[in-house]
C-alpha cells in the first residue's frame, strides 16, 4: 500500500506497471515509484559515470572565442568568478551554486548513500543523505547551462572563431546521465533495502556444524 | 469518499513514503517517521501562505527585471544596454531567429506563465472547487518542471561576459536586471515547490484539520 505523494491517494502498487518501469497515481497521474530491474544497482553506475563527467567538466574549459589572433576560455568556476569581479555577486553565486556545488552534492549523496547499500550495508545517518538528495535535486541545472552555452555558441559564432572544450562534452554527457538517474532511480528503494538488510542482521545466527 | 491516507488516519512519509499511523491527539508534537526519523506533516506546513509571500516578492521583483539592462555590450567605445525584451529583439533584426525563439520562451513566457499559473492554483485552491483537478495537479507537475529553463539567459550572459574581452575591440558586461531576473526565477522556484499539490483535491479543507 502506498499514498500519492502529490494528492494522498491510497493505492496498491500493481504487479506490473502500466508504464514500463513507473507506477504512476490512479487519480492524478503522478509518479509514485520507478520499477527498473537492479534500479539502486543501476543508478549507482550511472552515479559513478557522472562523477568521471563533473570532474572532467570542472577542470577544462567549456569554450575557446579566437578573435583577431587573441583567445579567450570560460570554465564552470571561472564564469562565476568573472561575473563576481564585475559586481554580480549574487549572481555569481546563484550560477556556482546551480551548476557546481548542487550537482557535486547530488553526485555525492548519491555515491553515500547507494554505494553502501549495494555491497550490503546501511550507511550512517542514512536519512540525512537521502534529505540531502531530495533538497538538491531541483537545483542542479547541467542541462540548462548547456542549452545556455549553444546559445552563446549561436550568439557569438557570426562575430568570432569558437572552439568547443573537453567540459562542454562532459557536460553533455552528464545531461544524459542525470537524465538517465531520474528515470531509473526510486527513492524508495533504499529504505525498503535498508529495511531488508536490517532484518537479515536481526535473525542471522551463526552456522554450527553439529557435532 | 475516496480513501487518502490522511482520511484512514495515516500520515505518508514524505522522505522514505511509509504510511505512518496517526495518532488521535498529536497537538503540538511534532511525529516522526518510524523507519527513517523524518518529520512528518501531513500537508505542507502553512504551503499556501508561504507560496504567495514567495509569489508576490516574484511580483515586485519582475518590473525591474524586465525594465533593467542585463547585458552591456562595448564595441570600440560605443556602448549599447539590452534588456531581456531588446535582446531578443536585438537576435530578432540579427536574423536568428531560432535563439530568439529559445530566450523569448525562457525569459519572457515561462516566468510570466509561471507567475500567472501559480496565482491561479492558489485562488482555485481557496475556492476549493473540485473542477478540473487533474488539470491543476498536471499544471503544477509542470511548473515544477519548466521552471529551471528561465535561468538559461543568466547562463548565456555569464558564458558571453567571460568570453567577449576583448578590450577595446568588444567587452560585454552583466547588467542590474540579472539580479532581479535570477532572483524571479529563485522565487517562482520555491514558491512552486512550497505549494502542496494535495491541497487541490482535499475539498473543503475537512482532510487537513487534526
Amino acid at each position: 500500500m502506498l499514498a500519492c505523494p502529490e494528492c494522498d491517494l491510497l493505492q496498491l502498487a500493481p504487479a506490473r506497471p502500466v508504464r514500463l518501469g513507473t507506477v504512476e497515481c490512479v487519480r492524478c497521474g503522478a509518479t509514485i515509484s520507478r520499477t527498473a530491474p537492479c534500479s539502486l544497482e543501476l543508478t549507482l553506475a550511472f552515479a559513478v559515470a557522472a562523477a568521471v563527467a563533473f570532474a572532467i567538466a570542472n577542470v577544462f574549459p567549456i569554450m575557446t572565442l579566437e578573435l583577431q589572433g587573441r583567445t579567450t576560455s570560460e570554465t564552470l568556476l571561472g564564469m562565476s568568478a568573472v561575473l563576481q569581479e564585475a559586481g554580480m555577486a549574487s549572481v555569481a553565486a546563484l550560477v556556482f551554486v546551480t551548476i557546481v556545488l548542487m550537482p557535486a552534492l547530488e553526485i555525492a549523496a548519491l555515491l553515500y548513500l547507494l554505494g553502501p547499500l549495494a555491497i550490503g550495508r546501511v550507511p550512517p545517518r542514512m536519512a540525512l543523505a537521502a534529505r540531502l538528495l531530495a533538497f538538491v535535486k531541483p537545483w542542479a541545472m547541467t542541462e540548462v547551462l548547456l542549452l545556455g552555452a549553444l546559445v552563446s555558441i549561436g550568439r557569438l559564432e557570426t562575430v568570432a572563431r569558437v572552439h568547443l572544450g573537453a567540459a562542454f562534452w562532459s557536460m553533455a554527457a552528464l545531461m544524459f546521465l542525470f537524465a538517465i538517474i531520474d528515470s531509473v532511480f526510486d527513492p524508495i528503494e533504499p529504505w525498503s533495502r535498508a529495511e531488508a538488510l536490517r532484518q537479515v542482521r536481526g535473525i542471522a545466527v551463526p552456522f554450527a556444524p553439529p557435532a | 469518499m475516496t480513501a487518502t491516507a490522511a482520511r484512514s488516519g495515516l500520515i505518508a512519509c514524505s522522505l522514505c513514503g511509509l504510511l505512518n499511523a496517526r495518532p488521535h491527539r498529536h497537538a503540538g508534537m511534532k511525529l516522526r517517521c518510524a523507519r527513517c526519523g523524518s518529520v512528518l506533516y501531513l500537508r505542507k506546513p502553512h504551503s499556501v501562505e508561504r507560496c504567495w509571500a514567495l509569489l508576490i516578492a516574484a511580483y515586485v521583483l519582475y518590473l525591474p527585471a524586465n525594465l533593467l539592462p542585463v547585458l552591456e555590450t562595448a564595441k570600440l567605445g560605443e556602448r549599447q544596454w539590452d534588456t531581456i525584451m531588446s535582446g531578443v529583439l536585438q537576435l530578432l533584426h540579427d536574423g536568428a531567429w531560432p535563439l530568439a525563439l529559445v530566450i523569448l520562451i525562457a525569459s519572457i513566457c515561462v516566468p510570466f506563465a509561471k507567475l500567472s499559473s501559480l496565482t491561479f492554483l492558489l485562488v482555485s485552491v481557496r475556492s476549493g472547487s473540485p473542477a478540473d483537478r487533474v488539470l491543476r495537479a498536471r499544471l503544477h507537475r509542470l511548473l515544477n518542471f519548466i521552471g529551471r529553463w528561465s535561468l538559461v539567459d543568466i547562463y548565456v550572459g555569464g558564458l558571453l561576459v567571460g568570453l567577449v574581452r576583448f578590450e577595446p575591440v568588444a567587452v560585454i558586461s552583466p547588467g542590474p536586471g540579472a539580479i532581479a531576473f535570477g532572483a524571479v526565477v529563485v522565487l517562482t522556484m520555491l514558491a512552486s515547490q512550497s505549494f502542496d499539490p494535495r491541497l487541490l483535491w482535499d475539498a473543503g479543507g475537512q482532510d487537513i484539520r487534526g
